[in-house]
């Protein structure tokens, strides 16, 4: 075919000179995308595990009342570490490791626009999150005011807030960076003949992530610079006594806070715009609207934030303002989850593992949508308000929302990187334990919520009793399931039967194009393909009856 | 086949009385109370017409995936139509019937929050303060203020490794040695305010919830139905450090003559503990200090 062989002329070409050094200068020094794009992965792998554990804790805290095994203040710091571990350490770090792999072969690009700053930003993380995880051997222990680490609390934190604090200034100067790369090679880097309306959607959810991430990572730097501040320095930001005020600190964190958790998402929605229409063999349902959709979340993340702070004893007019954007951002959400639905309308689907994540997560996350509706109706929130009704919510739409993404995309697109096929029924079984486990831990969390127990404690009333045991089964059995994932993964690379190009019988897009695994640097020379309005993409079967 | 209809029909039947039973059932609850004040009655009537809403979206929804997934399988012979992939009509009626139904639900929502931020015509103020780990009342005009912290029982029964099964502590983290007393058939308004970090004070039968702000004052009232006399329990609702778990509020409501009397009785000790001049001198005379007076002025005087 004739693009194999140009593809394959370039790989005579550079073989000799391939600039793969061997070992572990490779990984320290590498500027290639895929190199960093599995960086990040197994890194982001790590971390979940890591994050995993401590939810462990936490959930065999919580099996019994009573309390059993740790101190209330370490049960504390297990969910702040928690929270943080899996946000910055695992979530973020696997969306950019899959932007990193797929945006450059996706859009017919060499590699990212700034490899050097893309190694920087990788390697940031490991001496971030070891600072991080460090601060609970120091005397004091961890972090224990919450993920969100609202003053005066958390400046009652001891030796440990100076290292969360720069650890948290390290991860966002990564996402930075990151988020500068990946604008810059989808503004510049495109090939001729793809404007940004025929990109794939997994790169248009990346481009809109990458400006919220420059947005807002400043805003959380500045939020944690002044509690430095106000412990070390003698500010009072956030002390009423020096005039300042605890809750600004609230504004200024969800003014972060919110847009962070459609960074978590929007990268999921993308690749699940990949995943559907692919096992569906249809092409996705209203493109445009899903691009214009998802520009229009990110534009309303910004008026949303205290949404978060109802409680706080805000005036009239602000909560009735916040109560109407947060049920308006509701809408553009909405017509994804239909956009979505009706892509599968008049299908032709089959059910690998990656669909069967998409699946889940298109149900899941729609429930997890749901209670954030509720949520959004403020005299109905004042008894939902810290509570586990709230962890149920954002667990629904981090795990089988952003989580099963990230699993949908890896299953989607680990042939193409390996070269092997996996075990799919060991990857179906990870699928199936997975979505009935999650729905036994996350579920009976509504139930706690609306029958009155509060968030972050560690032992509660006997009436929680019942529930919080299932939960807490769901828990162990989740965790359990999790560890066929590495598995499956390890042992792909390691070997399985020869991956086509095409990969999956639906598949459309440039990255199908390339061998699997592609060469170490995949298109020097621009993809030969047209752009076929028929399927709305560059289209590999077109191209190759050309 | 007319059974497997009357079978189904009887197994929905069952579960739907299930869900409706279930509620008394405090163990296996599934939603919120209705409470005992006016505004929790109007929190929860909001509160299940949101989930009714949501429930019939998801039914669709729902119904529209689950039709795709069985019925658009490739393995039945299923053949995609690639020429679906557009409708700009459809995207503009999936936008505005959401639209709508959201205009619809903001109404009653807007009335109850505007219901909830009106404190005028308060009859009974008291100031609640916020402590790490407990909480402290203040009834503003009467001189009466008291600390309700954690009860014993539940204090020994939570250590680690304590051994003691909750179960055999009454109302296990859920009392405390002196509750909030206040009557029914009362508008009540809390001022809240915090001695150190942000607690909430949050009792779910009463529907109210209020972060209390070291530094700053949050309001929030409520008023007990007459007939809802009895004692209601809820927790701090917001992390305040190591016992944020271990800092419950009890209210006890009364009728308003019981108030009274209550009220009168704790005026009472509050006058006798504040006043010891006025009882006779005690019998036992205690040794004079050894130190000369002088050194002691001296002292003072720095």
């Amino acid at each position: 075919m004739a693009i194999q062989h140009a593809q394959a002329d370039t790989d005579a070409a550079h073989s000799h000179h391939d600039g793969k050094p061997a070992g572990i200068k490779r990984w320290l020094f590498t500027t290639n995308h895929k190199d960093i794009g599995t960086l990040y992965l197994l890194f982001a792998c790590v971390m979940f595990f890591v994050g995993g554990a401590m939810a462990m804790v936490i959930r065999a805290e919580l099996f019994q009342p009573g309390l059993q095994i740790v101190d209330p203040g370490f049960f504390n710091t297990m969910t702040t570490m928690h929270a943080l571990i899996m946000i910055f350490g695992a979530v973020m770090p696997a969306f950019v490791g899959l932007a990193n792999w797929m945006i450059p072969m996706q859009l017919g690009a060499p590699d990212m626009a700034l490899p050097r700053m893309n190694n920087y930003s990788f390697w940031i993380l490991p001496f971030a999150f070891t600072l991080l995880l460090l601060t609970l051997v120091m005397p004091g222990g961890g972090p224990a005011g919450g993920w969100t680490l609202y003053p005066p609390l958390s400046l009652q934190a001891g030796d440990n807030l100076p290292f969360t604090i720069f650890a948290i200034h390290l991860m966002g100067a990564s996402s930075i960076m990151g988020a500068i790369n990946v604008i810059v090679t989808i503004m510049n880097m495109r090939m001729k003949g793809m404007s940004l309306l025929h990109m794939p959607l997994f790169c248009w959810t990346w481009l809109i992530t990458a400006y919220l991430l420059i947005a807002v990572m400043p805003v959380l730097a500045a939020a944690v610079t002044m509690l430095l501040t106000d412990h070390f320095f003698g500010t009072t930001f956030f002390s009423a006594a020096g005039g300042g005020d605890p809750v600004m600190f609230q504004h200024i964190f969800w003014f972060f806070g919110h847009p962070e958790v459609y960074i978590l998402i929007l990268p999921a929605f993308g690749i699940v715009s990949e995943v559907i229409p692919t096992f569906s063999r249809k092409p996705l349902f209203g493109y445009g609207a899903m691009v214009y959709v998802s520009a229009s979340i990110a534009f309303l993340s910004f008026v949303v934030w205290a949404h978060h702070m109802f409680t706080v004893g805000m005036p009239l007019a602000g909560q009735l303002f916040f109560m109407l954007s947060t049920m308006l951002i509701a809408v553009p959400t909405g017509v994804k989850v239909f956009n979505w639905t009706t892509t599968m309308w008049k299908g032709s689907l089959s059910f690998e593992p990656p669909m069967l994540f998409a699946l889940a997560f298109l149900f899941l996350f729609t429930i997890g949508g749901f209670s954030g509706l509720m949520l959004a109706i403020v005299p109905a929130d004042f008894q939902y308000h810290d509570t586990y009704f709230v962890v149920a919510h954002f667990h629904y739409v981090l795990v089988p929302g952003a989580v099963f993404g990230i699993m949908a995309g890896v299953y989607y697109w680990l042939p193409k990187w390996t070269g092997h096929m996996y075990d799919m029924k060991l990857a179906t079984w990870h699928f199936w334990l997975s979505a009935i486990f999650v729905n036994v831990l996350f579920f009976p969390q509504h139930f706690l919520g609306l029958a009155g127990m509060p968030r972050r404690i560690p032992d509660y009333a006997v009436q929680f009793a019942d529930w919080n045991m299932w939960s807490s089964i769901g828990a162990f059995g989740f965790g359990l399931a999790q560890l066929l994932f590495p598995y499956v993964i390890w042992k792909c690379v390691k070997g399985g039967a020869k991956a086509t190009n095409d990969v999956w019988e639906g598949s459309h897009g440039l990255e199908w194009l390339l061998p699997s695994p592609p060469p170490y640097h995949s298109w020097n020379e621009p993809p030969q393909v047209k752009w076929t309005e028929e399927w709305g993409e560059f289209d590999v079967h077109a191209a190759q009856t050309k | 086949m007319v059974t497997h209809t009357a079978s189904a029909f009887r197994l929905v039947a069952a579960l739907a009385a299930t869900v409706w039973a279930v509620p008394a059932m405090a163990d296996k609850a599934l939603n919120m109370p209705v409470g005992v004040t006016e505004l929790s009655v109007k929190i929860y009537n909001l509160h299940m017409l949101i989930f009714w809403v949501c429930v019939a979206i998801a039914l669709v929804v729902f119904a529209a995936m689950i039709w795709s997934i069985v019925v658009f399988r490739k393995s039945r012979g299923a053949v995609a139509d690639t020429k679906l992939t557009h409708s700009t009509k459809v995207e503009i009626v999936w936008s505005t019937v959401p639209l709508i139904i959201l205009v619809v639900m903001a109404v009653p929502a807007a009335r109850t929050l505007i219901d909830i931020e009106d404190t005028r015509g308060s009859e009974l103020s008291i100031k609640v303060t916020g402590y790490q780990w407990k909480w402290h009342y203040e009834y503003l005009d009467s001189g009466v203020s008291f600390f309700s912290t954690l009860a014993r029982s539940s204090n020994a029964a939570r250590q680690l490794g304590s051994g003691i099964d909750p179960n055999t502590v009454p109302n296990y983290l859920l009392e405390v040695d002196n509750p909030l007393v206040v009557p029914a058939g009362t508008k009540v308004r809390l001022l809240l305010t915090s001695n150190d970090v942000i607690h909430a004070w949050w009792v779910p039968a009463f529907g109210m919830k209020k972060d209390a702000i070291p530094g700053f004052v949050n309001e929030l009232w409520f008023r007990v139905d007459e007939n809802k006399t009895g004692t209601y329990r809820g927790q701090c609702a917001e992390l305040c450090g190591r016992d944020h778990g271990y800092m419950p509020i009890v209210v006890e409501v009364k009728n308003p003559a019981d108030f009274e009397a209550w009220l009168g009785a704790k005026q009472d000790e509050a006058r006798q503990a504040a006043a010891p001049a006025a009882n006779p001198a005690p019998t036992v005379q205690l040794p004079a200090p050894a130190e000369p007076a002088s050194a002691r002025t001296t002292a003072q005087a720095n």
